[in-house]
């Protein structure tokens, strides 16, 4: 007799009526395939963890942010937020569906250069640049987002020293009715701040005010706060031209689109109730179009939006170390991948779905990393089918921010493949390995040896 | 280990302990688990007959049937 399927047994205690904070079940399909790839040949070739990239989602979201604004609005930029995920072969991705740079360090600059982007098209944004960062972007015709008067005055000198002149924009912040209030960047608009350094850099000879900058938050829920910052930077760009007669070419509204991430302690998963890239797009186009800009004086409207473009294109492959109970009876789950290249994980419940067929029994499950951290948590609550030692999850919407933000902390940064338009697999990043570390590590030398 | 006397077990996996009013949902295998504790068998005994039923492995079961009594017992279901 041919023996029956094994599943491990299990018991749940049914209570009505209770609030739940497992909420109810999600997924009901194993996540088999990425792009028609198997999951477990994937594991098999390349190990666990995994980030998988798929390339076709990626140009599917750009052609679609694209056509949200384009068709809303005559002069479109977009430009690629490399802190979001400065992997080379995702940036060409970008790059390749028309995608400018927008960096905020001197190491993403040079990355961007690297990539092969003419100056001329990188923006360069970001508190932190150096007298060095300056100068190469001056020296590369980049275009300056300046956040600080101290940025203000060392552009100034550098300039002068150069003898060229530099490309520059201000960042500027403002009220839009959301909190909080993201003050720390650039100038404020309703005190005054911006007006004094556009005087400033009106008057100065060697900048060239090209665009008026804001970025007003991150992970945005209502769209209509661009539009009031869109408003306020058409005002600006306006008064600019009345009060000096000089046209501003570029309106950057910069990023913070939310993605299809479900932020920890909301009450419906994001996928249903965060506003969609047209639902931007409309409040922001329709503020610039309504606002009081002479006719065919319309700036060029440039985007960086980073998260809502690459979040849903990653996947990470883990697999489970272990299960156990916690004290009160709850099952815990231990993964290969924590927070340690799960970075979003403090702010997102990622949906996380098996690799593998399951049954219609679920736990109420709390998964865990495989650091030995209590901050370790991928998931506090999360109700999931039945997992066995070495079976495989897909965690989903992981694009934005792990591949840059992950860290080397206790042990060894995984794999990154792109699966690219003809289903095919390419290694991006390669698994570190424990002489990357040594490499960069020295002991002096009376700690060389030592007796035990 | 025994289960108490009075937890009623349908043959659709519902398990109730009148004594509480609590009640619980079982897999199918754990439905078996349960009939096979109710007929006072032993954990040896219900391992083997898992095992000649089922397409598992003696470790497997060994670990498994030890969480799921630990959750029998956390949930006040064994004498």
């Amino acid at each position: 007799m041919e023996k029956q399927k094994y599943e491990r047994p299990l018991i749940k205690k049914l209570e009505s009526g209770m609030p739940n904070k497992f909420g109810t079940r999600t997924g009901y399909q194993p996540t088999t395939h990425i792009e028609n790839v198997p999951v477990k040949d994937l594991i098999k070739k390349y190990d666990s963890p995994l980030f998988v990239i798929s390339e076709k989602q990626i140009r599917n979201n750009v052609r679609k942010a694209k056509q949200a604004f384009e068709t809303r609005y005559p002069k479109v930029q977009f430009a690629w937020s490399y802190k979001t995920n400065y992997l080379d072969a995702v940036c060409r991705t970008f790059h390749q569906e028309g995608s400018w740079a927008e960096v905020v360090s001197g190491f993403e600059f040079s990355k961007a250069l690297n990539n092969g982007v003419n100056g001329s098209k990188i923006i360069f944004n970001g508190p932190g640049k150096s007298d060095k960062d300056l100068k190469m972007a001056i020296e590369n015709n980049a275009l300056i987002h300046i956040d600080h008067l101290e940025e203000f005055y060392s552009i100034r000198q550098i300039t002068e020293k150069l003898n060229k002149k530099a490309k520059v924009a201000i960042r500027v912040n403002m009220d839009t009715g959301i909190y909080p209030m993201w003050d720390r960047f650039g100038f404020n608009y309703e005190n005054g701040q911006a007006w004094d350094v556009l005087n400033k850099i009106i008057r100065t000879d060697s900048m060239e005010l090209v665009g008026l900058h804001t970025h007003i938050g991150t992970f945005m829920l209502a769209a209509s706060a661009y539009s009031a910052a869109a408003y306020k930077l058409a005002d600006l760009a306006v008064s600019i031209r009345k009060k000096y007669n000089h046209e501003i070419k570029y309106i950057d509204m910069g990023g913070g689109f939310s993605s299809k991430n479900t932020l920890k302690g909301a009450y419906l998963p994001g996928q249903d109730v965060n506003p969609s890239i047209d639902e931007f797009a409309e409040a922001i186009t329709s503020a610039l179009i309504n606002s009081n800009f002479e006719k065919g004086h319309l700036p060029i409207l440039i985007l960086e939006t980073g998260r809502a473009l690459i979040d849903d294109t990653s996947y990470l492959l883990g697999t489970v170390l272990s299960n156990k109970r916690l004290s009160d009876g709850r099952r815990s789950t231990i993964l290969d991948a924590g927070v340690n290249i799960l970075f979003t994980s403090f702010w997102y419940d990622h949906k996380i779905t098996p690799a593998q067929p399951f049954t219609q029994y679920t736990e109420d499950t709390v998964l865990y990393g495989p650091l030995c951290m209590n901050i370790d948590v991928v998931r506090n609550n999360v109700n999931l089918p039945l997992l066995n030692k070495g079976e495989h999850v897909v965690i989903h919407n992981v694009g934005a921010y792990n591949m840059t933000q992950w860290m080397q902390f206790i042990t060894l940064r995984p794999r990154i493949v792109m699966i690219d338009e003809k289903e095919q697999v390419s290694l991006l990043r390669e698994r570190e390995t424990l002489s990357n570390f040594l490499e960069m590590e020295s002991v002096p030398e009376h700690l060389k040896t030592f007796d035990l | 280990m025994k289960l108490k006397s009075d937890v009623a077990v349908s043959d659709s996996g519902f398990v109730f302990l009148p004594t509480t009013g609590e009640s619980f949902s079982v897999n199918p295998i754990g439905s078996e688990v349960l009939q096979l504790l109710k007929e006072g068998k032993s954990i040896q005994e219900i391992s083997n007959q898992i095992l000649d039923k089922f397409d598992t492995e003696p470790l497997i079961i060994d670990k498994d049937l030890s969480d799921f009594m630990e959750i029998l017992n956390h949930y006040s279901l064994l004498e």
